[in-house]
């Protein structure tokens, strides 16, 4: 009967127990994509094609980005966007444009602009605040995206001042590379969706190279974004981080 | 003097089809500018009245943050009502405004717009808000018709509408047009859905807060409130006056090429008169007349145009004037997305200032342009002219 008892009480703490510890908690899944994703600095070649309701464009560019706190973008084609650089350090935002050689702070409520006509914001690049310091998050399910077994971590608002009230993120089970991104409204509307896609190992991390931004109220494909090379971890100048450097 | 007036209709009369010639393009030139003039003065009545009625009243109070032409600014545009708005408000003499952005997405396209909230009750403006107290499954809410044309909506049309709280927070919901109100004033329609005040306050987190208040007749109007500032009815018109100014500067282009055309044809004949009628003018020294009396004669002669284009105009220019007053000018193109009061048909007013001033300078222009080439009869010579010799 003891024997007995004692099988019980072990099956029940494998079927019920261990999987909760196999689980890991929403924060660590966060965590462990911050981890992954990101690196102590970066250099991202990329495109962004815009697609119009009539017609695409593509947007060539270079980044240079330490942490999240500095980036610098340079555009390189097409020749209408050539040269024009983007700084931003900390919560401040600086746009130089060659065909007005002026540099602009991007502030306020100029920050909900669209960057070059695309689904994203300048304000969508420039939130570097840490997810987890801004919502409660929980994982509420799994599910399978490109044949990858992932999390689906629900992350809801604790703070006022953020953009998106509720998000859900699919998160790679093995990886820890998110591969979609939900973001919406109070009122449970769907507003943006992010699709990350092409996982490849770049210097021993997992990392999504083509992400496709989209609005979700407005018909059209969204924006793709396209990395076509990216290294982690180089020397970066410090110069680049300056206001000089816009002009340069 | 009598004299010279008989003289000068007789001359002007058995001139024929030249003085005719004269008279109506001089009387076309005072029916065109008084009607031009008059429909500048219609469209500054019909633009203020227009403006007062559907916007304005009689003046507003603003936000001190708010700048109609800075949509960046309307975010932070708001501010609890004040305590002593609260009576006029409930007089019906003050309606609250709410101004925020957001942005549209009637068929998948995405559209800016201004958010405006207004209460449901209010009837100092005509803006048909009592619309707004229809229950619906989406947020009522009412459009005019140009932004209606504009976005492809109409009454019954649904589609989702985004904006951000006061947090900064996205929230979205679905929008259903109740209404579809014509106005001649743009700045309440262009770019602009109107939904229920409380509504508004309700779903952008700022409750018994806005950004404009509209007043009618009011006693008490203190110049600036903690959050907000007096904006009088001549300063929230400046717009329309100096619209009206700009195109009546353009305008006297026009009118300057009209009087010129007439002022060349009278010149052109007075040059002919004194070069023709040299025996005349002998004779009427001969007769005892002074230089001066001679030269006073002739440009009594060319004057005399303006009088009888007058009494032309008068035949022809009443009845299409008064006929203008009635039916109005529909503009040949669609105002509507001007930005600026302005009614499809402008009805020109005419007051007696304009008619006299204009009567005036055309008749004070018409005895300079016949004195000019008189002078030259003050230099002839009496004896050849008598003889007709060419000087």
């Amino acid at each position: 009967m003891n024997n007995f008892k004692y099988a019980i009480t072990l099956l029940t703490v494998v079927l019920f127990i261990c999987p909760v510890f196999a689980q890991p908690t929403a924060n660590t899944i966060l965590d462990k994509v911050d981890a992954n994703m990101s690196a102590e600095n970066m250099i991202v070649e990329s495109t962004m094609t815009i697609h119009g309701r009539r017609a695409s464009r593509t947007i060539s560019s270079r980044t240079y980005s330490v942490g999240d706190k500095k980036s610098f973008t340079e555009y390189i084609s097409p020749a209408r966007e050539e040269g024009t650089k983007m700084l931003k350090l900390e919560d401040q935002l600086w746009i130089y444009s060659p065909s007005t050689d002026r540099i602009i702070q991007i502030s306020g409520h100029m920050l909900r602009q669209s960057v070059m006509g695309s689904d994203l914001s300048y304000e969508d690049m420039m939130d570097d605040r840490k997810l987890t310091d801004l919502y409660d998050a929980m994982v509420i399910g799994s599910d399978t995206i490109d044949e990858r077994e992932c999390y689906i971590l629900e992350l809801l608002a604790k703070v006022d001042d953020v953009a998106y009230y509720k998000r859900l993120i699919s998160v790679d089970k093995q990886r820890f590379v998110p591969l979609k991104e939900e973001l919406f409204a109070k009122s449970g509307k769907l507003i943006k969706q992010t699709s990350l896609r092409d996982v490849k190992k770049v210097d021993g991390r997992w990392f999504p190279t083509v992400m496709v931004y989209k609005d979700m109220m407005k018909a059209g494909k969204g924006t793709e974004f396209r990395i076509d090379a990216i290294k982690f971890n180089q020397d970066i100048p410090e110069y680049i981080f300056s206001k000089a450097a816009l002009k340069q | 003097m009598k004299i010279a007036f008989k003289l000068a209709y007789r001359n002007l009369i058995g001139a024929g089809l030249r003085t005719w010639l004269n008279v109506i393009v001089l009387s076309f030139s005072f029916v065109v500018i008084i009607w031009l003039k008059g429909l500048m003065v219609g469209w500054d009545h019909q633009a203020k009245n227009d403006m007062s009625q559907w916007q304005i009243g009689q003046g507003q109070y603003w936000h001190n943050s708010y700048e109609p032409y800075d949509p960046f600014a309307l975010n932070d545009s708001h501010a609890p009502i004040p305590d002593m708005f609260e009576e006029q408000i409930k007089a019906g003499e003050m309606v609250p405004m709410l101004y925020a952005q957001g942005s549209i997405y009637p068929e998948g396209r995405m559209k800016s717009i201004k958010i405006s909230g207004i209460p449901a009750d209010q009837t100092l403006l005509k803006i048909p808000s009592a619309s707004l107290d229809t229950v619906v499954e989406a947020i009522p809410a009412i459009v005019g018709a140009s932004m209606a044309h504009s976005s492809h909506l109409e009454k019954g049309s649904r589609f989702v509408m985004r904006w951000r709280d006061s947090k900064g927070t996205f929230d979205a919901a679905e929008v259903e047009i109740v209404d579809v109100f014509s106005t001649t004033v743009a700045q309440i329609d262009m770019g602009q859905v109107w939904i229920p005040l409380d509504v508004m306050q309700q779903k952008l987190l700022m409750p018994g807060e806005a950004s404009v208040f509209s007043f009618g007749e009011i006693s008490e109007k203190p110049a600036q409130l903690e959050n907000f500032k007096l904006k009088s009815f001549s300063e929230l018109t400046a717009e329309v006056d100096e619209m009206i100014k700009m195109k009546s500067s353009g305008q006297s282009v026009f009118y300057i090429i009209l009087i010129l055309l007439a002022m060349l044809a009278i010149f052109d004949t007075q040059v002919l008169s004194i070069f023709r009628r040299q025996k005349e003018i002998g004779t009427y020294v001969a007769l005892g007349y002074t230089r001066r009396e001679v030269v006073g004669l002739f440009t009594i002669e060319g004057a005399m145009h303006a009088v009888l284009a007058a009494v032309v105009a008068a035949i022809y220019g009443v009845p299409f004037f008064i006929w203008q007053a009635k039916s109005g000018f529909t503009l040949p193109m669609d105002t509507s997305e001007f930005g600026m009061t302005i009614a499809p048909t402008m009805y020109p007013v005419y007051s007696m200032g304009l008619i006299v001033s204009t009567v005036l300078i055309v008749f004070l222009t018409t005895l300079v342009v016949s004195y000019w080439p008189s002078r030259r009869i003050a230099k002839m010579n009496p004896t050849e002219a008598l003889r007709g010799k060419i000087q």
